[in-house]
This record gives C-alpha cells, structure tokens and sequence, in this order.
C-alpha cells in the first residue's frame, strides 16, 4: 500500500461522508428549522427592503446599537450572508436528497413486489384463518380485494404465495413536493435579481409621472436589472378620491375608497388612455404595475421672498401620520432672496381644539383643513452634494424665527378656497407672505414588475398537490399465504406499511373484511 | 333587523358562548378531577353487576356524567357562537372576520366546531379540556379589542383575503387540535414510562394510549399543513401582489407566517426521523402552534407592518 493512496482515500470518504451528512432527512430537519430561526430577527428589526425609512429612524433612535446590527446584516437579514448560506445549504441538501431518491423511485417502479418473508408473525401486523376455499381461490379473492395494486402470485408446491405492492404515488408526490420547493425558490430568486420595485408620490389635478430612475421617491432593483429595462410609460394623475366612513357611524373615519383616476401613455408615441386604480386594482402595463399604496394631502402654497418674488407655488406632500390623518411635511425654499427659507410644520383635514386648547384632526376628510407652519432661515444646505429627503429640514445652519416669548413662529392658515384671500394669507417676520391657495390630494404609487411570477405560483400549486398525495397515499405490501391443511386452507396474511405509521392493525381488519367478502362470493359461486 | 340589531344580538351570543364554553372547561375540569383515584378498569368492574351502590355516588360515574355536560356545553357553545358570528356578518355586510376581533370569534368557533366533529369521527374527548379552555381565553381576549362592525379597509377588499384569512382560520384551529393532542402525548408518554402499573390510577389513565394520541396528532397536522400551505404561501401572495405589487416582502406576517410553515415542515420530518419521533415531534407541534398564535397576537400588537391595520 503506498503511503499517499491512504490520504486521499480519506479524503474522498470524508466527503463522501459530508455529502451523506448534509443530504440526510435529519440534516434538512435541522437546516429547516434553522432556516425559521434565521429568519425572525427579520421580522423584529426593520429592514431595509421593506421600510427603509424605519431603518433610518432606528439609527436614530439607537445610535449606539444600530452600526453593530448593521454589520451584522440585521437590517437586511433576508439578503445577509448568514441567511443566504442556510438557504443554499438547504438547497443543496435538498437537490442531493432528490436527485438518488428520483432514481431510487424509478428503478422501483419497474421492480417486482418483494417476496412473502418467511415468518408473518414478524411484521407489525398479521393474523391467519381457515377457509373451505382451496389456495387458488384464496390468491384470486385477495386479489380481488387488494384492488390496484401491483401482484405477483406463486404457487410453492402447492402453498400459493401472494405478493402485492401499492401506493407508488406517495412517493411521487413526495418528490415533486420537494422539487417544487426548488423551483419556487429559483423563481422567487430570479423575479428579485431581474425584478423592480419603485414607488413615487404624485399630486392630482395634474401630476405627471414618467417611469425614469429619477423620477422615483423610494427605488430598489434586483442585482441583474438595469435601469434602460424600465419600461418607457407615464400618466398623469387627475383627480384622487377618498372615502371615509361618515362622522358618527360606527367605525368612524375608517377609509371605505381610495380611487386614483387619470390618463396614461404606455409608451411614447402610443395615444393617451384612460387609466381608474383602486386599491387591488392596478394599472398594468406591460410587465409593470401600477398600485396605489397610500394617499394623503397636498396643500397648495405660495410663497412670496422679502423682495416680493414668487418663489414657491406648488402643492407640497404632507405625509399622514395616523387614521386621522394629522400629516407633517417639509418645504424648502432655496430660491428666496435675502437667504434661504425652510418651513416645517403640519396639516390638520379637520382641524378641532382638544380640551387643552391644542389643535388636533377629528377626521380624516379635508371638512376643515388647517395648515400649521415653523419657519427657518440661512443655508438649507443642499449646496454640499449629499442627498437630502425632501421630508426631512438639515438645521445645521438654519435658524428658527421665534417670537418675543421665546418659542417659535408659528403661521396658522386656511385655504384661499374656504376663507379668501386676505386670511390664507400670513407676513413672515423677515418679509415676505405665505399662503395656503388650496388642497390637493396625492396619491402614492408603488411600481413593479417581478418578472415570471407565475413560476413560482405554479411551482407551488404543484407542490401543493404533491404533498396532498404523499400525505394521503400509503405504500403498503401484503403478502397471503394459502395452504392446504386437510379439508381446510389454511390462510397467513400480513400488512406492512412502507413508511411506519397509522394504525396497520385496523386496516389489516379492513383488509379482512373485504377479503373475507370476495372470498364468501368465490365460495358461493363455486 | 336591522343593523345595530344584529350587532347587539351579536355582542350578546358572543358573550354568552364565552360563558358557555368557560363552564364546558369547568365540566371538563371536573371530569379529570373526579376521576383523580379511579383505576381505568373501575368502570367494567361497576358495569359487571355485583355492585349494589347507586351509580352517581360512584366517582368512575360522576366524572363521566361531568365529561358528558362538558361536552354537550361545548356544542350548546358552539350553536351560539355560530349565531353571535353570523349576525356580526350581518350587521357588518360582509364575512365576518375583517379584525382582530371578528377573527378572534370565528376562528374559536371553527375551533370548537371541529372539535365537535372529531369527537365523533376519532373520540378525541380528552382534548375538550385545551380546546374548551382555549376558546374561552380567545373569546376573552377578543372582547379586548373589540371594534364596532363596519366596512373593511380598501385594502383588504379582495376575496383572494377572504379564501386567504378562511384557510388560516381552518388550519388554525386543526393546529389547536394538534397541538393539544401533541400536549397529552407528552404527558401521557412520559407517564406510560415512569408510572408502575400498581399506580395508574386518574383520568389520565382513562385517556387512550399515547401512541393514539400521537397518531391523531399526526393526522390532525397532516390535514392543516396542506391547509396551511394554502392560505399562507398561496393565497396570501396571490392577495398581496393585488394590493401591494410584490407577492412576497418578509412583511413581520409573512415572515411569521413562513417560520410556522417551516416548523410544521420540520415536524412532518421529524416524525419520519429516528430519534425526533414521538416527544421531539411533539415538542416541534407545540413550537409550531407558538409560532401560529405569536403571528396572530404578538405581530398584529406589537410588531406591527403592512398587515397591521388588519387589527
Ligand atoms: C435536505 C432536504 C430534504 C430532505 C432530505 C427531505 C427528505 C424528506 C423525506 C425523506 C420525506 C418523506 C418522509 C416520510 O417518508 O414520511 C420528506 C417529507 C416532507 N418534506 Fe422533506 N426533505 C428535505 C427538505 C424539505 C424542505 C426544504 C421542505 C419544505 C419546507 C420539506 C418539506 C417536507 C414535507 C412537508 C414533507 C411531508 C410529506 C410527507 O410526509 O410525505 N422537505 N422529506
């Protein structure tokens, strides 16, 4: 024996090893449940697929621990590294079971039923009983009785045997149940690395959208997707409508209908059409759809600077905070003259004093629309390249105009539309107006395309059905023995489940009964 | 009637089956404790004929009259409930589960109900306890968050959501039913190996083998799974690309959702694993069934996501 022939032996039966370690049931038992364990931090920290917005106020709120977890891939669990190698160590354990299993199964459907063991008292279940019928009878009445089945008869001198087999289907269903958790999971797999998923805010009474990468507020793409993919439509938005269950009505204030309207163009060049969204009800377009997520207020407000300009005069997104639809917002003025100008503040649709004297919404729908403004001044700081959220003020080098109390300047309007011209209208202290013209609604579009999800969906209808089959079929062998004691036939029967499971004994007296029944016909026939 | 009518009357059946079903689980309660020094066998020998003392002074007898009350409240229970949920739909013009609340009725009554169904097809009595006991603390807890009946949220108009919620509500509580059987194979088995014969006395040993009990939670699970399989993994992202454009986004519910799925997977293996069968296996049960109601309660209240307005 050469001394470098044991080594790679070893080696080879250490890998043969690893592979038998890693395609056994117990190793996808417990890369499964991993697998479940893996994915809970998931659903306790935000993620940055889903809610990237939430991660960013968990920095803020947790300076401290939120780079640790970041590092850890916490805020991205179902693209981190530890996750994706449970996931394909799982795949690959599940390949490597399927592939021998599918030949094991193929080979056995063309195999004989095994033959009769010699002792029936060994298996799970048997029992024995004396007919008048002779052996031949006995085998033709089993095989009446055992119905499809695959059957083998053999008559030893007169002791006839029979052996039958059933049931192949369980395992067939077990394998396309385990091949279609594959194909599910490489086709969720390709719809995310070939897919998009954008959404966009877009005011009605006339805004436009048209599918470009700079278009979008919020914007994620698959690995293999390339923005030149974005399919080249647009639409404007025309009117937005909402519904809430009326003011004193049980469930008050709950929204009843959100319906976005408006035209579309599919692709330049293609005449404008009639687009009517609801929720569950998408526009699509081509492989894209165009979903309303959310919707809000968008008040209309002009600004004029201390040297009279208009600098501002636009609907402005309010984004709603809860059900009653209290909404913040943000606007930047980087236009007024001498400096700068930022605003924050809030918007009430139904604006009502609480017992305190604080203004709060009452309802969601725009009955008494209120518009509560802070103002800055200085550098709004978009000069230095970073990018900015449009909803959020960088006060670094703002300063906040106060009154002589010491707290801030507050404007308080109401909409031209409701009150005129002269009270929707305020002075800044440093000069200039403000002024609330009126209220538009925005609605919040989600865009998407996640290509071949019907993979997927039949993937799993399959499997479904195959899981159904296996949970439902059992394979089971009997095997009868006849043989003629005398007068009499003596007769040795006996069940074994393939996969040990159920109660063998109580189908063995089905069996029995039906047995025993065919054989009753065989005798008074004969 | 008209609509405050029927959300009245609903109010009320819900809180009487509450009732009824909380004195189902005293009954049953009783049963077992009556039965606390009564050899499994006591029964044939009263039933032999030599004994001359009248058949309610006999414990055997007493818990069995308790077990009988216990289960005849359930069904009482069960037909209340049923009208409670069916005037919550008609007060609120549509399938009544479209909250936390509505969800919480309905699917105690397909509970119960298939409770009822299974003792008669497998004899599954000894579960009444978990299941009655269960199903209070559900109706209980639902009374928590109790909203009036009204219109869903636009989101959740779509019968993809009512097949979707349906099928959870069914798997749920097959998985209830498989977790209490799981729960008394544990108890039964451990105690089938520690107990000496001399001492088998109580209601436990009035219960069948834990190898039946561990078949009917078998076959209990086998049923939801599949059932399951359906509502979460099929249904529900056939719901979501309707109304959100992504038919799967780790939302907390669907990630939930997914660990259950993933656990029952694990507990089909391990059954047909050596050294997981039996108490593994059970254990993997009760975790899956954690994982259900955590999804149900803890997300819905304290995780929260895209699905939490469902509350
Ligand atoms: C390494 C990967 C895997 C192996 C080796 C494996 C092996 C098996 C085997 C041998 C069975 C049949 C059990 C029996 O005979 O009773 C089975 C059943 C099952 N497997 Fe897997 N499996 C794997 C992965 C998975 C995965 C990823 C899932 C999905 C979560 C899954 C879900 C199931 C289910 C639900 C059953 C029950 C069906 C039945 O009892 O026939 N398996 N698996």
């Amino acid at each position: 024996m050469s001394s470098n022939a044991v080594p790679a032996l070893g080696r080879r039966e250490l890998t043969r090893w690893f592979w038998r370690q890693l395609t056994s049931m117990r190793t996808a038992l417990f890369l499964l449940l991993l697998l479940a364990i893996t994915a809970i931090p998931g659903s306790i920290y935000p993620q940055r697929g889903v809610d990237a917005r939430a991660v960013e106020t968990y920095f803020l709120d947790h300076p401290k621990a939120a780079p640790t977890l970041d590092k850890l891939g916490f805020f991205s669990v179902y693209t981190s590294p530890w996750f994706s190698a449970v996931y394909l160590l799982l795949m690959i354990s599940l390949v490597g079971c399927i592939l021998p299993r599918t030949f094991v199964y193929f080979r056995a459907l063309r195999a004989r039923p095994p033959r009769a063991p010699r002792h029936f008292s060994r298996l799970p279940a048997s029992t024995t009983f004396e007919t008048s019928s002779t052996p031949d009878e006995v085998a033709a009445a089993a095989r009446k009785a055992l119905g499809r089945a695959r059957i083998d008869v053999v008559d030893r001198d007169g002791v006839v045997e029979l052996s039958a087999e059933k049931g192949f289907l369980r395992e067939a269903g077990n394998l396309v149940f385990h091949v279609s958790v594959v194909v599910v999971l490489i086709g969720v797999a390709v719809g995310t690395l070939y897919g998009y998923r954008g959404s966009v805010i877009v005011t009605d009474g006339g805004g436009r959208f048209s599918n470009s990468l700079t278009q979008y507020d919020e914007f994620s793409s698959g690995s293999l997707f390339s923005s030149d993919d974005l399919p080249p439509f647009s639409f404007t938005l025309d009117k937005m409508s909402t519904k809430f269950q009326p003011f004193g009505s049980p469930q008050e204030g709950a929204p009843r209908e959100f319906r976005a309207q408006g035209t579309y163009t599919p692709k330049p060049g293609v005449g404008e059409r009639d687009f009517d969204v609801t929720v569950n009800h998408p526009l699509q377009v081509g492989s894209s759809s165009v979903y309303l997520v959310g919707q809000g207020y968008a008040p209309v407000i002009k600004i004029t600077d201390a040297k009279g300009n208009v600098v501002w005069n636009d609907a402005v997104p309010f984004l709603p905070a809860d059900s009653t639809y209290t909404s913040n917002g943000v606007i930047k003025v980087p236009d007024a003259q001498p400096e700068q100008l930022g605003f924050q503040g809030f918007f009430l649709p139904t604006a009502a004093q609480n017992a305190k004297g604080a203004s709060i919404s009452i309802f969601p729908a725009a009955a008494n629309p209120l518009l509560g403004l802070f103002v800055w001044h200085g550098d709004l700081g978009l000069d230095d390249g970073k990018a900015q959220s449009v909803f959020t003020l960088d006060k670094t080098k703002l300063e906040q105009y106060l009154r002589s109390d010491g707290k801030g300047f507050r404007i308080s309007l109401q909409p031209a539309s409701e009150v005129g011209e002269e009270a929707s209208t305020a002075k800044l202290p440093g000069g200039g107006t403000v002024q609330y013209v009126s209220t538009a609604q925005f609605a919040r579009f989600q865009i998407s395309s996640s290509p071949l999800v019907k993979v997927p969906l039949f993937g799993i209808i399959a499997g479904l059905i195959g899981l159904m089959t296996s949970l439902t079929v059992k394979p089971r062998r009997t095997w009868v023995r006849a043989r003629q004691d005398g007068s009499r036939t003596v007769v040795e029967v006996a069940v074994l489940d393939r996969v040990s499971r159920d109660d063998l004994p109580a189908d063995l007296d089905a069996f029995l009964e039906r047995f025993k029944q065919s054989l009753g016909e065989t005798e008074e026939t004969s | 009637m008209t609509l405050a009518q029927y959300e009245q009357f609903s109010n009320y059946a819900v809180a009487s089956a509450t009732g009824i079903l909380a004195l189902a689980f005293v009954a049953y309660v009783l049963q077992w404790s009556l039965a606390r020094g009564v050899a499994p066998d006591r029964e044939l020998v009263m039933s032999g004929g030599e004994a001359a003392a009248p058949p309610v002074a006999d414990p055997a007898e007493r818990s069995n009259v308790a077990g009988s009350i216990g289960f005849s409240l359930t069904q009482l229970g069960a037909v209340v409930l049923l009208a409670g949920v069916v005037a919550r739909g008609l007060a609120a013009e549509r399938v009544p589960w479209g909250n936390m609340y509505e969800f919480g009725c309905a699917a105690t009554l397909v509970a119960v109900t298939a409770y009822i169904i299974l003792v008669r097809v497998w004899e599954i009595d000894w579960v009444g306890p978990i299941i009655t006991g269960a199903g209070t603390v559900v109706l209980g807890a639902s009374a928590l968050v109790f909203v009036p009946p009204g219109p869903l949220v636009p989101a959740l108009h779509s019968y993809w959501l009512v097949i979707h919620v349906l099928g959870a509500m069914i798997a749920g509580a097959a998985f209830l039913v498989g977790a209490a059987a799981s729960l008394l194979y544990l108890i039964k088995s451990r105690a089938e190996r520690t107990t000496p014969e001399a001492d088998r006395v109580g209601f436990l040993w009035r219960m069948p083998a834990a190898a039946k009990m561990d078949q009917v939670a078998y076959r209990v699970h086998a049923f939801a799974f599949p059932i399951w399989t359906f509502a979460a993994l099929i249904a529900g992202p056939i719901w979501a690309q309707y109304a959100w454009g992504r038919y799967w986004g780790w939302d907390p519910k669907e990630v939930w959702a997914f660990i259950t799925w993933t656990v029952y997977a694990g507990y089909l293996h391990a059954r047909a694993t050596a050294g997981w069968k039996g108490k593994a296996a059970a254990i993997l049960a009760l975790i899956g069934f954690a994982t259900f109601v955590f999804n149900f309660v803890g997300v819905n209240l304290f995780v929260g996501g895209q699905h939490s307005y469902a509350k």
